[in-house]
Formats: C-alpha cells, structure tokens, sequence
C-alpha cells in the first residue's frame, strides 16, 4: 500500500522549520557575498555570482517580516528554481530532507501572520515539530507592482 | 519529416530573400540573362521542393510566378513595374504562406487567387508571342548530366506545356556545368553545332569544345570566355556553399555564454598568477590566457554576419515605397562587408526600414520639386556602415529636403510636447532631438507609409535598448543624416569602473564623453536653483552624484568629498550631465548579464557583470540614470536657465563669461559672451564703404559694422570722414560679430581686452545712453554696452533695420 508522500528540503528561519519541495531546489550553498542593489526592494539583500549566473539573494527574514538575523550570524543559501530563474534564499540554518505523509498535512491557521499566510502552502505536522511549507514561487514574486512602483516613485523625488 | 520541413524554410526564406533583391536589381538592368536565371532558379526550387511536401497553395502560387518568369526569361516579355511588382507581390505571398507553415504546419488560408490570376494576366500579355522555347529538345545532355538533378526530384504533376518545358529547360541550368549545355542555354549556339562538336570530340579531336565550337565560327571567342567566367564563379560559390554548415543560433548563444564564463574564470585565475611562483605553472595560466582570448573571439566571429544582410533588403523596401510615393529613388550602399553581432542586426532591421521610408517618404522630394530647386529628379538615398572606435556606425543619409528645425518646434508646442517658451530657447541640434520624442512628426500629412509620429521614438528606443545610440544631422534643402551607432556586440563591451559610497559601477563606455577632475578648492560646484552644476569650458554641466541618485549612504566614501570631485562625464542624446563619483578606476571588457526580474523596474541598471575577484558589479543604465535624474526634462530646463541666464546679464546671479572692451574714452566696456557669435580681427583693407555703411566682406557674407566709439552719444559728430582716417590700413580692426534677429553685424571696439567669467553682482544704475547698467566685473567697474541701443543708433547710418538686413 503507497501512501502520497511529498519531500522537502528543510531548513530553520528565527527558529521554525519550514520546507520547500525538493524537486524546486537547486542547490544549498554557504554564504556567498553579496553586491548590494540600491534601490531595489530592501527584502532582497543582492545579487551573488553563483558560478557566473547573476542571481538575486532574497532575504527570507525580511521577506516574512521575521527579526532581523543576529549580528555576527551568516545565512546560508537555499537556491530555488522558479519561473523567473534561479533565486537565492538567505536563511538561518539547513535542515533535512525530509520525507512527509501527505496526511499530516494541514492548511495555515487563519490567524497566522498574513506576510508568512500569503506565502505558506500549508503546515505539515511533524513528530519533531511543524514544518511550514514555503511556496517557493510565491515568495520569490514580491508583490512586484506595489512595492516597485513605490520604490521608483520616491527615487524619482530624491 | 519536420527537419525535412525546417530545412526547406530556412532555404525557401533565403531563397526569396535573394529573389526580392534580384528583382528590384533587375529593374535597373533589364535585359541581364544572369539574374533572370537566378531568379528563376529562386522561386523554382520553392515550387518543386513544395510539391514534395505537398503544400499546394504554395506551390500554386510559385507556379504562376514561375511561369511569368519563364516568359521574361525566353524574352518574350519585357519587365515592366506592374510585373515588378506582381512578382514581388508574389514573393511576399509565398513569405506569408512559408510563415504559416512554420506555425502551424500548413501553407494556410490565404490562397491568393486574386494575385494568381493577375500573373496569369501579365503572362497573358505576351500570349501571342507564346510558342515553345526554342531550346526545349536539349541536344545530348552534357556528361555532368550523370549527377541526379536534385531539384527535379518531386514529381510533378502534368501541368500546361510551356510550364513543363521551362522546368526540362531548367533543370539543365544548375547541373550542366559545362560550356556547350550552357551555350546552349545561353543561345548564343544552335544545339545542333553543340551536337557537331561533341561529335568531333568523340571523334577524337583533343581541343575543348570551346575551341572547336570557336573554330566551327559557331560562336566568337568572347562569348565564350563570358560563358567560361560565369560558369567559374557559378563553381566557385558551389564551393563556398560545400564548406558552410548551418549551426543553430541557440547552439551558438549557449557557446557565447560558456565563453564568457570562461573569460571570467580566466579573469579569476589570472589574479592568482601574480602571487605564484611556480615557473611552470605561470605558463601554463599564460598560455590559458591568450587560448581563452582567442577562443572568445572566435566564438564572437561566429555571431557576427555582414551587414549587407540588412543592406540587401533596402532597395525593395525603397522601391515600393518611392512608387507609393510618387518619387524616384537611387540607393547607394558603402561597407556592405562591415560584420556585427546578429542579435543587433537584428535589432536593427526594424529601425533602419523605418528610417529608410521615412527618408523617401518626408526626406526626398517629389521629381519635379526636385528640378524646381536644382536637384537631379531622382533623389540619392546612400547608407554607410563603417567601424569606428570598436563601434559601428550605420549612416543613411538622403539628399531630400531636410529637417526645418522650426516647424519641429512649433509640431513639438501644439502637440504639447515642450512648453511654447522651452521650444524657442532650444538649439537647433536640441530641437531637431524632438523628432524622436513620441507624437511629434514633421510630416504634412499622415500617409500610410509614415507621419503618424509613432516611429522615431520607437526608433530611438530600439537602438538604445542594444546600448546604440542615434544622431540626426540636418542642413534645410540639402538633405538628412541620420547616424546611429551600436557596438560590436552585446555580450562583452568596454566599461569604466568607478566606485561609489564604497561600492564598484560599471559604466558602459559608448556613454562616456571625458573624465574631469574637480579640485574642490576652486570652486568648482555651484548650485542653480538647488541643482548643483559644474563650469566645464564654459557651458554649466548638471551634476548628478551617483550616491544620491541611488540613495547610497555616503559615510563610507565621506573622506573623499573634501579633496576633490571625480565628474564622469556622460552623455545621452545631444545632453551631457556629470556623475559624481568617489573614485575613478580602470576601463575593462565586461560580460553584461541581465539581472532578474525582480530588477526590471529599476531604471539604474542594464546588468551586472562579474569582476575579476568574482564578485557581481552593477552596470549603470546611463538614459535610464538621466531619465531618474531628470537631466531629460524638468531639471535640464532649470540648468539651461543657468547657462542662458538672462541674456543680458541684468538679472542673473549665476556668473557668465563676459567679454572685455575698450570703450570710447579709456573706459572699460563687457557684453555677456552668449550674445557674440564670434570675435573677429579683420584687417583694415577688408573694410569698405557701401553708400553711408562702414561693410567688411566676412564669409561670404558683407557685415555691416558699428563702431561703438560712435554709436555712443559722445562722439556722434563727424561721421563722414575718410577710410584711411577711420581705419588705418596698418592696424586690422577687432570686430565682435553679433547675431541680432537673425541678422548678423559687427561691433568695432578699439581694443579686445579679454573674456572673463563673473556673477557681475554688484550693480549701479547706467550713467549715460548705450549703457544698459554698471557693475564690477573683474574687479573693475564696467559698463554693459545695450545692444538694442547701439542698433538704434545712427551709426547703422539712414535705415537701421536695412542696414541691418544687408547682413543677411
């Protein structure tokens, strides 16, 4: 008897796990520096050279309006395929690959943070703990209208 | 089967490509039997190799264009511009067709009926004359023959007789190859004397049937040679075509990228080899080095195609144009040979037919406009493409009516583009610009072929999006140039490294104009209306800091500012503007790469790079940079303010450049140098008397000169005296020429004294007339001379306003 089961690659953000789905991730890298890019949105942190692809780093912290990473602390680097190229997501920590059961699944709490609700497939109820499910496409799209167009209307008055 | 397919449009696109600029060759030569079977051959092998594939409204269509061809090569039509045309028409419904198929696999909906029945037409129209070929029983087919002919390959379906016979008839053509078949083909023998000398050959004459048929008196040796020299080229592009292979353009792509990683992997490497002491190993690095150079090199020669791909196409597009037009055009190409990369070839495909209909369409005149103005009738329409400074220049230049700068000014106002104000200060170079803004035409009307005023912008868009750039040169009635200029390639372009806030940018070179090193101790940086600018020879520079512009926290780079401002400047459009920079470093051959979609909205950038200590690097986006500094528009008007000030300096707190004079009586006279188009010493002798006018001759035109020790109410007495006394021959006059109202005249002042540059702020009422007011310029009290006095006065003798258009 096949029980649907999903695997994630795993990873710790302010303490909790979260996961994406293996097959959408490219590679785990260490903490590669970072160009800076002014003016772009402040959640993403830079471009990095990821063997002479320019890709952008997003920073997951901010993204999801975590804390901001203690000082001192690296991130590391969770390459994730998406429709817009390979982007780079800085987290705290890696995780395992894990393998879930479909039926621990459940869907994000209606009063979860609404930065983290808008980008959570849903959470996966582990023995160790939840595992929240990153949609990996959804947290590397930005909100791209508002935010954008914000960010060069107030460069146009600087 | 879909390769078979992809083949046959690759080749059937190419074919028709060469067809079109064939047939409008054609028209200019008629009666050539050499384009005409080329042609031929053309539209032929699309007709077989689709009856193959079984495409039928294709091959319908070929057929019916096949066949008129058919009749104009057995002479028995002559090329006219309806058949021009219909033939043309014919080949652009076959690109439509082969489109189709490359879409959805089938030759489409379209079946042209209407164009199929007018090639029947015109063919009809030399139905008389219409009896078989002369040549269709080909004598024994020359032993080349062997070779299985692949063009007749398809089976044909039985169609009309003539048709048939023109097929047989060409299927000698390509396979033949030798003399006799092609004499033959060329009728310049009779079959039967071929048939004479292949028997005197069998019959063991060792002589080339060319000798033979010579010596028969078949045929005179010229002919013969004419026929052995085109059967050689015909050979030798037979060769070239063996020695080709068609490589996709993505295999291609993908081999430019790997070398570019490779060049920044070397890049990478080569920064360890300094601190290497390994003998060996610094050789080899070396050796990897100059591999990897060449290597890149190669793979860039790959991309790079003649330009003559794009010129080729012109003389259809200003065929049909000029017919639409009513106008008659010749085309003059030069550096046809000049190569660049075939993503900006491409990218300019649509800019330069555009800029092409619009040089026949609003450039060139009608015929007999053009007689009136004393032009040959038929206009000239020459492109140049040539490379220059590791650029290439692509110049269309057309000899029409040229661009009346004013009208684009008042276009410009009505439709809202420029304020009425703004249009009237701009220069002419600066309002010319405005032809590429969106909504401004100069045309009359709008025609179908252009006017609408959506082009040049469009225009201008393209070629800066492949980091060109265009140029418009104008002289009303005598003609139009537009030049635009694009890199070799887009993958590896020349940058400047500069630093900023800490930071490295990559500013790509075909913006750059200079470098300019502002000590802050002279005072360099002044501010106009809060935009701080910078005297550079005289024009006020807007100035852009890099940091602001991208809101970099300046605390890193703070220690820079007290010592000096590095200013790069840059340039887009005809508009310069000065990025200040903390540091300047050195120029390198970057790999631009695109950066993501999350950055697409950010006007600053074109890309990064990666540097040779792999790290990322930004590249600036210079427009876009000018664009978010609004040195485009608002901003760039407040610094023209600047520059322009108030013209006579009244009330102007920025400084100006004055120039410095003696004024009657040992006093010291300035005008503000914008006023002066030039500073002129004459000699004496040039100097002459035209009823009451002090004139000189002055290129070419005679100006009339005002001495400014008699213009003031002084010394207006004693105006008649002699031309020795007034201007001794020995001593040459200085003369400040001034435009006033489009009228040009001279200023005589005793003595130059120099040009200097000063706020003239403090200020004091004038003391007396043709002074419009003092003020200490130089530390010096200084009278400003009042121009419209002066020209008011009675030293313009009688008529001023005459006297003063006498200059013109």
């Amino acid at each position: 008897m096949t029980r649907e089961s999903r695997q994630f690659c795993t990873f710790y953000l302010d303490g909790l796990l979260f996961g994406v789905e293996s097959q959408r991730i490219q590679e785990v890298i260490r903490w590669l520096e970072l160009t800076e890019v002014p003016l772009a949105s402040e959640v993403i942190s830079g471009v990095m050279n990821l063997r002479g692809q320019i890709v952008a780093a997003i920073d997951l912290r901010r993204r999801l309006e975590f804390p901001a990473r203690p000082a001192g602390s690296l991130p590391m680097c969770v390459v994730a395929r998406t429709s817009d190229g390979a982007v780079s997501l800085l987290v705290d920590d890696i995780g395992d690959v894990v393998e879930v059961d479909e039926a621990s699944f459940e869907a994000p709490p209606e009063t979860l943070n609404p930065a983290l609700r808008s980008v959570i497939q849903g959470i996966h109820k582990l023995d160790r703990g939840l595992l929240h499910v990153l949609d990996a496409e959804r947290v590397c799209a930005l909100e791209e209208g508002e935010r954008v167009a914000a960010n060069s209307g107030e460069s146009r008055q600087a | 089967m879909d390769d078979l397919i992809q083949e046959f449009l690759v080749e059937s696109n190419e074919n028709l490509d060469r067809y079109d600029s064939e047939l409008v060759k054609l028209e200019g030569e008629p009666g050539s039997q050499a384009l005409l079977s080329s042609i031929f051959r053309g539209i032929h092998s699309i007709k077989g190799a689709c009856g193959f594939l079984g495409f039928q409204k294709l091959e319908k269509l070929a057929h019916a264009g096949e066949n008129l061809l058919s009749k104009l090569r057995d002479g028995q039509l002559l090329l006219t511009a309806e058949i021009g045309s219909a033939l043309l028409a014919a080949g652009d419904g076959i690109r439509q067709m082969l489109a189709a198929i490359d879409a959805t696999g089938t030759d489409g909906e379209e079946e042209f009926l209407e164009l199929i029945e007018q090639l029947k037409a015109l063919q009809e129209g030399a139905a008389p004359a219409a009896k078989k070929p002369a040549a269709t029983p080909s004598p024994k087919p020359a032993p080349a023959a062997a070779k299985p002919d692949r063009e007749s390959a398809p089976k044909q379906p039985p169609a009309a007789a003539d048709e048939t016979a023109a097929a047989q008839k060409q299927e000698h053509q390509p396979q033949t190859g030798k003399l006799g078949g092609t004499l033959v083909e060329q009728e310049r023998i009779r079959p039967e004397d071929l048939e004479r000398g292949l028997q005197a050959q069998e019959r063991g004459d060792i002589r080339p049937i060319g000798e033979i048929l010579v010596s028969m008196g078949a045929v005179s040796a010229p002919e013969v040679s004419t026929t052995l020299r085109m059967l050689e080229e015909q050979r030798a592009k037979a060769a070239a075509q063996d020695s080709t292979i068609r490589v996709h353009v993505n295999l291609l792509d993908k081999l430019m990228n790997l070398v570019g990683e490779l060049v920044l992997a070397r890049n990478q490497i080569l920064q360890f080899a300094g601190r290497q002491e390994d003998a060996a190993f610094v050789e080899t690095l070396q050796r990897l080095n100059l591999v990897t150079s060449e290597l890149r090199e190669g793979v860039m020669k790959t991309r790079m195609q003649p330009i003559s791909r794009l010129f080729d196409k012109v003389p259809r597009v200003v065929r049909d144009v000029s017919m639409a037009c009513g106008k008659q055009v010749r085309v003059e190409t030069e550096g046809k040979e000049t190569e660049l990369d075939r993503t900006l070839l491409e990218a300019m495909n649509d800019p330069l037919t555009h800029l092409v209909r619009n040089a026949i369409d609003h450039g060139i005149e009608r015929p007999e406009k053009r007689t009136a103005a004393g032009k040959s009738a038929e206009g000239l329409l020459r492109l140049r493409a040539l490379h220059e400074g590791g650029q290439v220049t692509i110049e269309i230049t057309d000899d029409g009516a040229g661009i009346d700068v004013d009208r684009i000014r008042r276009k410009a106002v009505e439709r809202g583009v420029v304020s009425a104000e703004l249009a009237a200060r701009m220069g002419p170079q600066e309002a010319l610009n405005l032809i590429m803004l969106p909504g401004v035409s100069t045309a009359e009307k709008v025609t179908n072929v252009s006017g609408r005023g959506v082009g040049m912008d469009v225009v201008k868009t393209n070629i800066e999006h492949v980091g060109g750039s265009i140029e418009i040169r104008t002289q009303f009635g005598h003609g139009t140039s537009f030049r635009v200029k694009l890199p070799l390639t887009l993958a590896i372009v020349p940058a400047l490294i500069v630093r900023c806030a800490g930071r490295r940018f990559a500013i790509p070179q075909v913006n750059l104009v200079e470098l300019v090193r502002a000590e802050a101790d002279r005072g360099g940086i002044e501010l106009v209306h809060d935009v701080p600018v910078y005297r550079l020879r005289g024009r006020l520079l807007p100035l852009v800091p890099l940091s602001r512009e991208l809101r970099l926290d300046r605390k890193e780079g703070a220690a820079q500012s007290k010592a000096a401002l590095n200013i790069v400047v840059l340039q887009v459009d005809s508009r310069q503007f000065g990025l200040v920079v903390d540091e300047v470093h050195d120029t390198e051959e970057i790999v631009v790469k695109p950066l993501g979609k999350h950055f697409k909205s950010i006007k600053a950038y074109a890309g990064a790079t990666i540097m040779g200590d792999g790290k990322p690097v930004l590249i600036l986006d210079v427009p876009g940079l000018a664009q978010s500094a609004s040195i485009l528009t608002g901003a760039h008007e407040e610094a023209r303010v600047g520059r322009e000030g108030d013209a006579l300096g009244r009330k102007g707190i920025e400084s100006q450049k004055f120039v410095l004079f003696a004024g009657p009586g040992g006093s010291r006279m300035a005008l503000p140098l914008s006023l002066l188009a030039r500073l002129e010493e004459l000699p004496a002798s040039q100097v002459e008397r035209s009823g009451n006018q002090w004139v000189a001759q002055y290129r070419g035109q005679i100006l009339p000169l005002i001495r400014v020790s008699h213009a003031l109410p002084e010394r207006r007495e004693g105006v008649a005296t002699a031309l020795a006394q007034e201007f001794p021959p020995t001593h040459p006059i200085q003369v400040l020429v001034l435009n006033h109202q489009g009228h040009a005249f001279g200023l005589v002042v005793p003595e130059i004294l120099d040009i200097v540059e000063d706020a003239a702020q403090v200020q004091a009422p004038a003391t007396r007339a043709g002074v419009l007011y003092s003020a200490v310029i130089a530390d010096r009290v200084t009278e400003l001379l009042d121009v419209a006095y002066i020209l008011r006065s009675g030293e313009l003798c009688g008529s001023q306003a005459q006297a003063a258009g006498a200059g013109q």
